[in-house]
């Protein structure tokens, strides 16, 4: 049975309290005052101390520490707020070994201060390899003190912290009573540890034992190792505990809105979207059309509050004043692990948070970086636009003041977002307890000048971090992908029949037949990845009489069940495309049109819109044709079945033939393309290998296999866009609906061709696509075949991204698609999962006369706004499906280092250097990754080398360089606070860094 | 910043040097209050309440009037100084109607009405100072003031608050604790060990439910102890006054009724 007392109290306190029950504060509010209870049981913590309560559970030994050159006597250490706030790492070192003792008034101290370190301190207490003992002193009648009327809270804790160390001094005296039979040894000491020299001064003028970390780890045994660890902001001449500082702006205030749009126009500012550095969270950059290379923005203050994907105004320093980017990787975490989320007033300048991040922003400048690396650089002045949403978010466990799922107490914590792009952001909540392992939705409300972070507030929670359904939701918004279920009103504009939906048979009074060819009988097959369920193209092939070819690629006829001005066109065209992630489908148009009706299936007669060419034997094209028709497709194949079946000597049937002159077709087609200056490009490809269709855990990834099949479709459908878009042009001039690829800019080739000429004496010629193209081919490291692959992987990125756009809005001389070295191009081969095929079918459509153009694409604005639109579905969904592969691959390289055991170790490539590390990409697994060092290493920005100074003498200095073939070890690391997997990497050739 | 302050931390003590099962400082006045038949003055910690009870006496309304027995009313009154903010709270506040309801409907079986039929009994209860366990306060004032007037009641009433915290049940909480931790109170007779109130503001797993309310059911034991002491001092200051006092309590009664005539019932 519990034991129930009343305490009672003491009736000297009770006055002071009484008196203090209502305070007024400066602002005039009355705030209430704080009953006490003070005690006599509270324990030293001293072994064996004959004089306190329940000495069975203390932990400090007897004698104290006996190792302290200035204490043979022993000791005990007491250290003072400072101390800890400023020399965590020290006293965290396993070399530190003193028994310490922890005045509550500390304890509190650091908690108001900062959570972080509180939570570490805490993580001391109870470490198995230290000595440290929590004592109550503001709970115990000898030690509480009151605060005098005209003494700062600083002031007071100081003197309590003073007059806990004098109690400790009698006290063991006075408990420490000699064995008898022994000769009476002195009492250990008790060392006050503060770096504030006033303290100090007023602690000596007491009796009291007093010193400076610095002199006190002086004496330690470990001192020499020790020292490396005190903290740069410990000096003597540290302030005391720095009273709250008035709320100072952090950042400037913007420009009102009108002065923004005039600068804009007047030219003086320039408008674009900020642009963050994933891997440098102080940088960002803002690409705009009056400079070839992106605006540098370098540190907070000139960032000013701007998030990614944010529309901004800037302004640009004078040329004196431009900056190369940074070379070091800097993690928003680490750098601000100890930052509290709560104490928004101690956010001024001056701040440790500062400092550090002055010194991150300094190294860049030390270096003496290459003048050539140097880019416009400016601030932000103001936010045209802001782009926030709802971001998936981690809870920082280490910002809550209480992690115990019952408390309902209102916390402010940071919510870390899952994307590297986006600010820690603040957040009140009463639940931040139970939503700690949670993936969770959070929206920034505001961000204002005196707050380093933006604030934000919680809308729901996903569910458990790494459940594949948290991961799947998070991941659709995260991208902002639509993935509600289709409502009924666009469900009704489906044919009433549903999947009893047949063509009719063919008559002269059919709708469907009017004016479509029949095609029934051709021999007409489909070439699609395994399992492909929305087949939306089919081919075929047979020679003509007079020894041309007829090829024929027809399109489900996707514009015949979607009509403009429906709900289900308007979900459609908001939707832009179907997003594919690795284990779920997120379709554009219902399921019943694009896995049933629409899909080309083998053995069923569907609609299909047909281009049809006569091609010459060298596929020289003699003749297009555009039609409706009806098709029967005589065969699916996947790639590899068509790849089989061509190459069967022994089989002659008419598919197969088929099959064969499309091929040889497409042989020339590509000739022809690649001869004209197209690119061979290269991207990650991986594919994820699933255990079984329910468990859906991936087993292994392997990289895509590329056939001649898949070229073979990939010809005939770039032939079809082509085609079409010439045609849509031509009838179209204004309104018609193309895709373009700009070609990049000269200077983004600048830094890989500096790479290649240093590192592999090799020369990148980018001045058109086909020069580019031809280098290329020229890049290769005999010794390295996957070396190639690198370089036009590096190259990719160095490109722009292709666009729809609508023909009238642009210059005629800026149709072109550089990738593709064709001068006009349209997307008209997938109407089921992308929007602007349907748009495109549309048009293709009145081209031919056989349906009228809906008014809405007639109009140049009207095409313009929903092609916007796509173009930003489009990315967001690669971006979706990139992401969903990256998932894949952390659970299938989980769930290998299960099986096998150890670690995952890959051969990998360097494709960057940093000040503090390398990134590396393993193109086995098709992921990128950072191997960071702690250890200082020399780097060279100059030769894109670091070097890694030898750690033993008779070992051997080790310089990697850029495209350098490493051996990593990869793990997916939790992060221990936000619960966040990511892909951590070290090197195991040619020289192990897990150490490092 | 209240979430600043631990509730319970590592060493065992509560934010105001309070271990999980002591209870706060107990004071209890008995001296009458003006013309009260009897009233209390009783503090928790810092929680400070006012009960006076008036009767039982003639019934006024003839509305509220039982002709079975006696009609218990309660009105509860807020001292605006009594919380940090300053703010007023009118008679009509519904929280206020609610607690005086809660308070009601508690001591309506205990009281034995049925000895004054077609009489009142009013209690009235000033909240002074609040720093948790306010209703517990208040239960157990209108107990001491009830006994003080000498309203007839089967037992005391002894009620304690309670809370858990993690999974640690704490006792009689302060407001910073209230804000914090899902809280009930419990109110207990002594003498038979029924439970006659548990109310519970927050949410509270069942079984952390039963253990707060075991611990709570002990505490009101050891405050019947605290409260019995109270009474009997003042008893005892009675007997040795006797005489000179008795009649003092008497002073407000003969107010010119509404009235039917009914005859007053006296004291017992
Ligand atoms: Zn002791």
């Amino acid at each position: 049975m519990v034991n129930i007392t009343i305490r009672k109290r003491p009736q000297t306190d009770a006055v002071i309290t009484q008196r203090k029950f209502f305070k007024k504060t400066a602002r005039g509010k009355v705030i209430k005052g704080k009953e006490r209870y003070l005690r006599d049981d509270v324990s030293c913590g001293i072994q064996g101390c004959t004089a306190c309560p329940d000495s069975a559970r203390n932990t400090l030994p007897a004698a104290g520490d006996l190792a302290h050159n200035l204490f043979p006597n022993g000791h005990f250490l007491l250290p003072d707020t400072n101390v800890f706030l400023s020399q965590m790492d020290l006293i965290e070192s396993n070399l530190f070994t003193s028994p310490i003792i922890l005045l509550q008034t500390v304890l509190e101290e650091v908690r108001h201060r900062s959570l972080p370190l509180h939570n570490r301190l805490k993580a001391l207490i109870t470490a198995d390899d230290k000595q440290v003992w929590v004592f109550y002193n503001e709970f115990r009648s000898e030690t509480a003190i009151v605060r005098d009327e005209d003494e700062t809270p600083n002031d007071r804790n100081d003197r309590g912290i003073r007059k806990g160390t004098a109690w400790y001094g009698t006290h063991i005296t006075l408990s420490h009573r000699p064995i008898r039979g022994q000769p009476s040894r002195p009492s250990p000491k008790v060392v006050l540890l503060t770096d504030d020299a006033a303290n100090r001064r007023k602690a000596e003028q007491e009796g009291l034992t007093c010193l400076s970390v610095r002199k006190y780890v002086e004496g330690m045994k470990e001192a020499t190792q020790l020292l490396d660890l005190l903290s740069a902001a410990g000096g003597d001449e540290v302030e005391p505990t720095r009273s709250v500082a008035a709320r100072s702006a952090l950042y400037p205030e913007y420009l009102p809105s009108s002065t923004v749009m005039a600068g804009v126009k007047a030219g003086q500012l320039h408008q674009g979207h900020f642009n963050a550095n994933q891997y440098n969270y102080l940088e960002g950059s803002v690409s705009v059309p009056a400079f070839t290379k992106p605006i540098l923005l370098v540190g907070r203050e000139n960032m000013n509050r701007s998030v990614h994907g944010d529309v901004v105004a800037v302004e640009v320093f004078p040329e004196s004043e431009w900056k190369a980017p940074a070379d070091e990787v800097v993690d928003q975490e680490t750098t601000l692990k100890n930052d509290d989320a709560e104490d928004s007033e101690e956010e001024g300048e001056g701040d440790e948070v500062i400092d550090k991040e002055r010194k991150v922003l300094g190294t860049g400048e030390a270096s003496g970086r290459v003048a050539a690396e140097r880019q416009p650089t400016g601030r932000v002045v103001g936010i045209i636009k802001r782009n926030w949403r709802a971001y998936v978010c981690h809870i920082d466990s280490t910002s809550l003041s209480s992690t115990h799922t019952t408390s309902l107490s209102l916390q402010t914590v940071f919510a870390t977002p899952t994307s590297r792009l986006l600010p820690r952001i603040r957040l009140r909540t009463r639940q931040a307890p139970t939503l700690l392992s949670q993936k969770i939705l959070v929206t920034i409300d505001k961000w204002d000048i005196a707050s380093r972070y933006p604030e934000g507030h919680f809308v729901r929670a996903l569910g458990k971090v790494e459940s594949k359904e948290a991961e799947q939701e998070s991941l659709l918004l995260e991208f902002d992908v639509p993935y509600r279920p289709f409502g009924k009103a666009i469900l009704d504009c489906l044919p009433v029949e549903g999947d009893k939906w047949v063509v009719p048979v063919k008559s002269e009074s059919s709708v469907e037949w009017r004016g479509r060819e029949d095609f029934r009988e051709m021999i007409i097959c489909s070439i699609d990845p395994p399992g492909c369920q929305d087949i939306d193209d089919a081919l075929h092939a047979r020679r003509l009489p007079n020894g041309n070819i007829e090829a024929g690629v027809h399109i489900a006829d996707v514009s015949h069940f979607v009509h403009p001005d429906t709900p289900m066109d308007s979900e459609a065209a908001a939707r832009g495309t179907t997003v594919y992630l690795v284990d779920k489908r997120i379709d554009m148009l219902p399921s019943l049109l694009g896995t049933n009706l629409c899909s080309l299936r083998p053995h069923v007669e569907r609609l299909a819109f047909s281009v049809i060419w006569e091609l010459s034997p060298d596929a020289e094209i003699v003749n297009v044709k555009f039609t409706k028709s009806v098709i029967a497709s005589k065969a699916a194949f996947t790639y590899e079945e068509a790849q089989i079946r061509k190459d069967d000597p022994n089989l002659h049937d008419e598919l197969t033939e088929s099959i064969r002159l499309l091929n040889s077709l497409a042989i020339k087609l590509k000739a022809g393309r690649m001869a004209a200056g197209a690119l061979n490009l290269a991207s990650p490809e991986v594919k994820i290998q699933m255990d079984s269709a329910e468990s859906s855990d991936p087993i292994d990834v392997e990289q895509k296999q590329l056939r001649e099949t898949n070229s073979l479709v990939e010809e005939f459908m770039l032939l079809a866009n082509i085609s079409v878009a010439r045609r849509i042009q031509e009838t179209f001039p204004q309104t018609a609906v193309l895709r373009r690829h700009m070609p990049p800019p000269r200077t983004n080739f600048e830094k890989l061709q500096d790479i290649l000429k240093k590192r592999k004496g090799l020369a990148l010629d980018v001045s058109s696509s086909g020069a580019l193209a031809a280098s290329l081919d020229k890049c290769i490291d005999a010794s390295e075949p996957a070396f190639n692959t690198l370089v036009r992987i590096m190259a990719t990125r160095c490109m722009l991204s292709a666009e729809y756009f609508c023909s009238g809005s642009v210059g005629r001389d800026t149709f072109g698609h550089y990738g593709l070295a064709t001068p006009i191009y349209t997307h008209f081969t997938s109407p089921i999962r992308r929007y602007a095929d349907v748009l495109a079918h549309r048009q293709l459509s009145a081209s031919i006369d056989y349906t009228p153009l809906h008014a809405t694409l007639h109009s140049k604005p009207h095409v313009e706004r929903v092609l916007e639109v796509v173009n930003r579905r489009h990315r967001m969904a690669q971006m979706a499906g990139r992401a969903s592969v990256e998932f894949y691959v952390g659970l299938a390289l989980k769930g290998r280092k299960e099986k096998q055991g150890g670690q995952v170790r890959e051969d990998a490539f360097v494709i960057r250097t940093f000040r503090n590390g390398l990134g590396v990409f393993v193109s086995k697994l098709g992921i990128e990754g950072l191997v960071m060092f702690k250890r200082d290493i020399q780097f060279d920005a100059e030769n894109y080398t670091i070097t890694i100074p030898a750690s033993l003498p008779g070992t051997q200095d080790v310089t990697i360089a850029v495209f350098d073939k490493v051996v990593v070890d990869i793990e997916v690391e939790k992060d221990k606070n936000t619960q966040r997997g990511r892909v951590k990497m070290t090197l195991a050739s040619p020289i192990n860094s897990s150490a490092m | 910043m209240a979430s600043r302050i631990e509730i319970l931390n590592e060493g065992g003590y509560r934010s105001d040097g309070r271990r999980q099962y002591e209870l706060r400082s107990i004071t209890i006045d008995l001296t009458p209050q003006g013309t009260a038949d009897g009233s209390a003055l009783i503090t928790h910690g810092l929680t400070q309440v006012l009960v006076s009870v008036f009767g039982p006496r003639e019934a006024k309304m003839r509305r509220e009037t039982l002709h079975d027995r006696a009609n218990v009313n309660v009105e509860v009154g807020v001292a605006p100084f009594s919380t940090g903010e300053r703010r007023r709270r009118g008679r009509g506040d519904k929280r206020i109607l609610e607690f005086a309801s809660t308070i009601k409907s508690t001591f309506e079986p205990v009281i034995q009405t049925t000895l004054y039929p077609r009489s009142q009994i009013d209690i009235y209860i000033q909240i002074l100072q609040q720093d948790g366990s306010v209703l517990p306060a208040c239960i157990n004032g209108t107990t001491l003031a009830l006994i003080t007037a000498g309203v007839p009641l089967l037992d005391f009433i002894c009620c304690i608050s309670g809370g858990v915290h993690s999974t640690h049940p704490l006792l009689d909480l302060t407001t910073l604790e209230e804000n914090d931790v899902p809280s009930v109170s419990v109110g207990v007779m002594p003498k038979t060990g029924r439970v006659v109130l548990v109310s519970l503001e927050t949410r509270l797993h069942v079984d952390r439910f039963e253990e707060v309310c075991r611990v709570a059911w002990e505490a009101g034991k050891v405050l019947h102890g605290e409260m019995r002491k109270a009474v009997r001092e003042r008893t005892g200051g009675l007997v040795d006054a006797m005489g000179g006092v008795a009649g003092a309590g008497g002073a407000g009664r003969g107010g010119p009724g509404e009235g039917d005539g009914d005859e007053r019932m006296v004291d017992y």
